[in-house]
């Protein structure tokens, strides 16, 4: 019994870690049912400091423009000047952990960054790259 | 006795329920005037479907955040109503000041709220659910559906149908900043636009404008540089 009440705490206390490798691996499910895969951290990097040319304002729009080139450290909004918390799992356990979270940000900062949304195959190397941080 | 009882309850009941009716009354009446002074109305042709499909009735759920029951401190309450819902502060407030409703007439935010993919130039898109519920608050508590101060000075600066997307564009913050110098804001790294509430205002997160909670950053308190301004105005002269 006693045995029992111990681990289901142990349990408890490890899901905060878990947390994000459970969103994450639903989220490579999904993408995984749209034909994308196997994912690579290299080229989600790759895809993360790629720089893009915004097509209305002509200025040059990437991932670290708001999150910095370190991604354990805080970035900034390019426009607000809001803070923005760490990207890293590492240094913010919170980061990909909620899948409707993870979806949201793709959406708005895909439209932003690239000007289109990005692919199945982006989405999943992107997070690849980001579960490794 | 028995039946005295019985008058007495019936008696008691009937007063409490004039006394009731005569307080909602009381409510309608100032929901009434301050909205026809805040220019709501079928001028502005908006209908709001909301998440329950119904029509948006600006009477609905007007003024609850503070004692409804008193009307004085209804009209004592200054600034903007807080910003009470957590969703809001967590969705908005994640890249820029959390603006409270009730800086805007709900005919703004349902222009901003129908245009996030294009959002000032960012995008900002939200699953239709979550928009919904974010509409339907701000809606609920848009300047022309308070009594706080500064959303009234607000409405009244505004002619009927003026949307404005920002506070900034609105009459009465123009004429409020209208002694700053772009120095203080445009130009001061720490600003940098007039968007940015909580910069130089000290308490904007509880809702709150008071020239005595200014503090410009490079400049100061507001109050000393004012005088400091109009000295220099005077000397000029």
């Amino acid at each position: 019994m006693k045995i029992k009440l111990i681990s289901v705490t142990a349990l408890l206390l490890a899901l905060p870690f878990y947390a994000h490798a459970s969103a994450v691996s639903e989220l490579e499910a999904t993408y995984q049912a749209q034909g994308a895969g196997p994912f690579s951290a290299a080229a989600g990097k790759a895809l993360w400091t790629k720089e893009f040319v915004d097509a209305k304002s002509g200025k040059k729009h990437s991932c670290p423009t708001c999150h910095t080139a370190d991604l354990t450290k805080e970035g900034k909004h390019a426009r607000t000047g809001k803070i923005i918390k760490p990207m890293a799992p590492s240094v913010n356990p919170q980061r990909l952990t909620e899948v409707k979270k993870i979806k949201k940000w793709f959406v708005r900062n895909c439209k932003w960054t690239l000007g289109r949304e990005c692919t199945a195959q982006e989405k999943g190397d992107v997070l690849a790259f980001l579960k490794t941080l | 006795m028995k039946r005295k009882l019985l008058f007495t309850s019936a008696a008691i009941l009937t007063i409490a329920m004039f006394g009731i009716s005569g307080i909602v009354l009381g409510d309608d009446d100032d929901d009434n005037r301050s909205r026809s002074s805040a220019g709501y109305g079928d001028r502005s042709g908006y209908s709001h479907p909301g998440p329950s499909g119904k029509q948006y009735d600006p009477a609905y759920s007007r003024g609850r955040q503070y004692d409804p029951a008193s009307q004085r401190s209804r009209q004592k309450a200054p600034g903007v109503a807080p910003v009470n819902n957590l969703q809001y502060l967590e969705e908005c407030g994640s890249c820029h000041f959390p603006y409270q409703p009730g800086l805007l007439p709900a005919r703004s935010w349902a222009k901003v709220m129908g245009n996030l993919d294009n959002h000032f130039s960012e995008n900002a898109e939200l699953p239709a659910e979550d928009g919904n519920i974010l509409l339907d608050y701000l809606l609920k508590n848009s300047a022309d559906n308070s009594s706080y101060k500064r959303s009234v000075k607000i409405m009244n600066s505004l002619r009927p149908g003026d949307a404005p997307l920002r506070v900034s564009e609105t009459p009465y913050f123009l004429k409020k900043h209208d002694e700053l110098t772009p120095k203080m804001v445009q130009n001061n790294p720490e600003v940098g636009s007039f968007s940015k509430c909580e910069a130089c205002h000290t308490e904007a997160a509880r809702g709150s404008f008071s020239e005595r909670e200014i503090l410009i950053p490079n400049f100061g308190p507001w109050e000393e540089n004012e005088e400091k301004e109009r000295g220099e105005r005077d000397r000029r002269r």
